[in-house]
């Protein structure tokens, strides 16, 4: 029954095709697995968006390893789809599949992570948020809402973790430009609510109940949830004594910005589709040099 | 000694230490923090040094600290009463004991490898509790609960009495009646206690649940403090933190003693680091260096061969 439906949009993709119109493109999705809160809303949103666009995604999920993604890929390609989509599970060892892509003239898109070949040729592009540019936002806001007077104590998240150096990277890249901005006070909370909320009471301790700290960063929401929390049992108004930034904009920081506890989050955008179909259908209609990396906005809400 | 020496260090980095206040209806400081701070850790500890005390290893408490955040959140929101929520958390741990209790005493698998299994599964079941009713990391509110876990009463963190009021109920379970001695007769020889008439497999059994008790009971007060259940993160390397903090208290990991109140100490050496990390502003980088380095040290002052070397060296020096 499978096999039919499958045999049977194929045969409709090729008659398609072959008479011409872009309508009902077939496009193979690899997808990394689904952790967490963020992955499982991004791929639910590529199934929902691809309807809008008149797409038949094909979805495979490779939980996590990589030999599953490349063996996807590869059946991607035996299918004969008009483009594949791959969110990365590591950055390397991309180079033989990319290639048998190429020969069999399918164009591939990345989305989320990066990879490293030596022959950028082999994707056309990569389409996806940059964590750096959500440092940066974060940092902009705090210069503008301090007038590039803060202390400031960061809440980072996991050690050596791509989203923490990135964020950290792009924060410091813009408040370097403020003399009178600094980070007093750094530690990892590992991303976790239980990790802010102990960070956050250490750092109420050494500074004497945040004594001339203008504001907290961290890397993420969950942090930022548990540092509130810490600040208001030692007795402080987050979001009025400190400015309180991060990034995310997972529900609770919702309702944390809208109770006055928080001051803004930069939007980790799980709705993608919207950004990342346009620019695949538009290639495969006229295909042309992209640029590697094509950046998906992001968005910073306030109070 | 060593809790001794961290804490002079940290007097020396931070002037201020010690200073404790009044803030919000209750004691705030530093030394709070750690004594606060250490309150999950000790529970798991104490219930390991019984587990380590029967010549056994219990790996799975993270996970059912994770899996008793799964069920406070679960009836929270399914609107139980909360003193319920706080026994079906209990029972929670309870059943995980016996359930690595049965198959370590009863099927005689290794206890590394029984309660292996609980760690590996229990995070999942924790998740799937979560995802029974639609919830993602979901939040709820406990005044009891709470209360327990970041309230005051008399100025003193709640949580100081709850943990003293396990630590005292441990104590006259081992100290007071003939379980703590049948325990450590099996932990330092099995055979020799079975054929004494101890029922060594029903001492293993019992010292798994009540290592599972203790566990939930850091549980409760760990899932509480953030008010979230979060069964991927929480207690995170919790066992490590456990295991270690029984071995600091002096304890063999072949089994035969248990010591309870330097089992507390030693949690609370390595709360004490861990505060010291974080005030001290070094890197996150080092974090974990530091705390190594530290912990090597404090067993080094602990190994009698490391000792004798020294002695003989200072001898040596004074020739």
């Amino acid at each position: 029954m499978i096999f039919k439906t499958t045999l049977a949009s194929t045969a409709m993709a090729a008659s398609l095709l072959m008479s011409g119109s872009a309508l009902a493109q077939t496009i193979g999705f690899s997808q990394v697995g689904s952790e967490g809160d963020w992955r499982p809303a991004f791929s639910q949103n590529m199934r929902e968006t691809a309807e809008d666009y008149g797409v038949d995604l094909k979805f495979a999920n490779a939980q996590g390893k990589q030999e599953e993604q490349l063996r996807a890929v590869r059946a991607f390609i035996a299918q004969g789809v008009d483009a594949i989509v791959v969110a990365p599970v590591v950055v390397t060892g991309w180079e033989s599949v990319l290639q048998e892509a190429k020969d069999a003239e399918i164009p591939v898109f990345l989305v989320d992570r990066d990879v490293e070949v030596s022959d950028k040729s082999l994707y056309v592009t990569r389409i996806s948020a940059d964590f750096n540019l959500e440092g940066k936002l974060a940092g902009a806001w705090l210069a503008a809402e301090s007038v590039g007077t803060c202390k400031i104590v960061e809440l980072q998240g996991t050690t050596g973790s791509a989203p923490a150096i990135e964020r950290k990277g792009g924060f410091e890249a813009v408040i370097d430009q403020f003399p009178a901005m600094e980070i007093v006070a750094t530690q990892s909370g590992d991303f976790t609510t239980e990790g802010g909320k102990k960070v956050m009471e250490a750092f109420i301790k050494s500074t004497n109940n945040l004594e001339g700290i203008c504001a907290s960063f961290a890397h993420n929401d969950n942090m930022q949830l548990g540092a509130i929390q810490a600040m208001k049992e030692a007795g402080l108004k987050p979001g009025e004594d400190v400015l309180m930034v991060s990034v995310d904009y997972v529900p609770a920081i919702e309702d944390a910005l809208e109770a006055g506890d928080a001051n803004a989050s930069v939007e980790l955008r799980s709705a993608v589709g919207k950004f990342i179909y346009p620019v695949i259908l538009d290639y495969l209609e006229e295909p042309k040099e992209l640029d590697k990396w094509i950046v998906i906005p992001s968005d910073l809400h306030t109070q | 000694m060593a809790l001794a020496i961290i804490l002079i260090i940290d007097a020396i980095i931070m002037p201020g230490f010690f200073e404790i206040r009044i803030v919000e209806g209750r004691l705030f400081g530093n030394v709070i923090d750690i004594l606060y701070r250490a309150v999950p850790t000790a529970l798991i500890a104490l219930g390991m040094a019984i587990v380590i005390g029967s010549r056994g290893i219990d790996l799975s408490v993270g996970s059912i600290v994770a899996i008793c955040g799964a069920v406070i959140a679960w009836r929270i929101n399914a609107g139980d009463p909360h003193l319920l929520v706080f026994f079906y958390a209990l029972l929670a741990g309870v059943i995980c004991g016996m359930w690595n209790g049965m198959l370590v005493a009863g099927l005689g698998i290794q206890p590394i490898i029984a309660t292996l299994i609980l760690m590996v599964a229990g995070r999942g079941i924790g998740l799937l509790i979560n995802s029974l009713y639609g919830g993602i990391n979901p939040s709820f509110e406990s005044e009891l609960l709470q209360g327990m876990s970041t309230g005051s009463v008399l100025y003193i963190p709640t949580r100081l009495f709850a943990a003293a009021a396990v630590f005292f109920g441990l104590w006259l379970l081992i100290r007071r009646t003939a379980l703590g001695l049948f325990i450590e007769a099996v932990g330092g020889n099995a055979a020799a206690s079975a054929l004494a008439g101890v029922n060594s497999r029903l001492i293993t059994f019992a010292a798994y649940v009540v290592c599972g008790f203790t566990a939930a009971f850091a549980g409760v007060i760990m899932t509480a403090d953030t008010h979230t259940s979060d069964p991927v993160s929480i207690a995170m390397f919790s066992e490590l933190d456990a295991i270690l903090a029984v071995v600091i208290g002096g304890a063999s990991l072949s089994g035969g003693r248990i010591y309870l109140g330097m089992t507390v100490i030693g949690a609370l050496v390595i709360q004490a680091l861990t505060t010291s990390i974080l005030i001290s502003g070094l890197p996150p980088e080092y974090n974990l260096i530091i705390k190594a380095l530290v912990v090597l040290f404090v067993l080094f002052l602990q190994s009698e061969n490391a000792r004798a070397t020294f002695g003989l060296m200072f001898k040596r020096d004074v020739k």
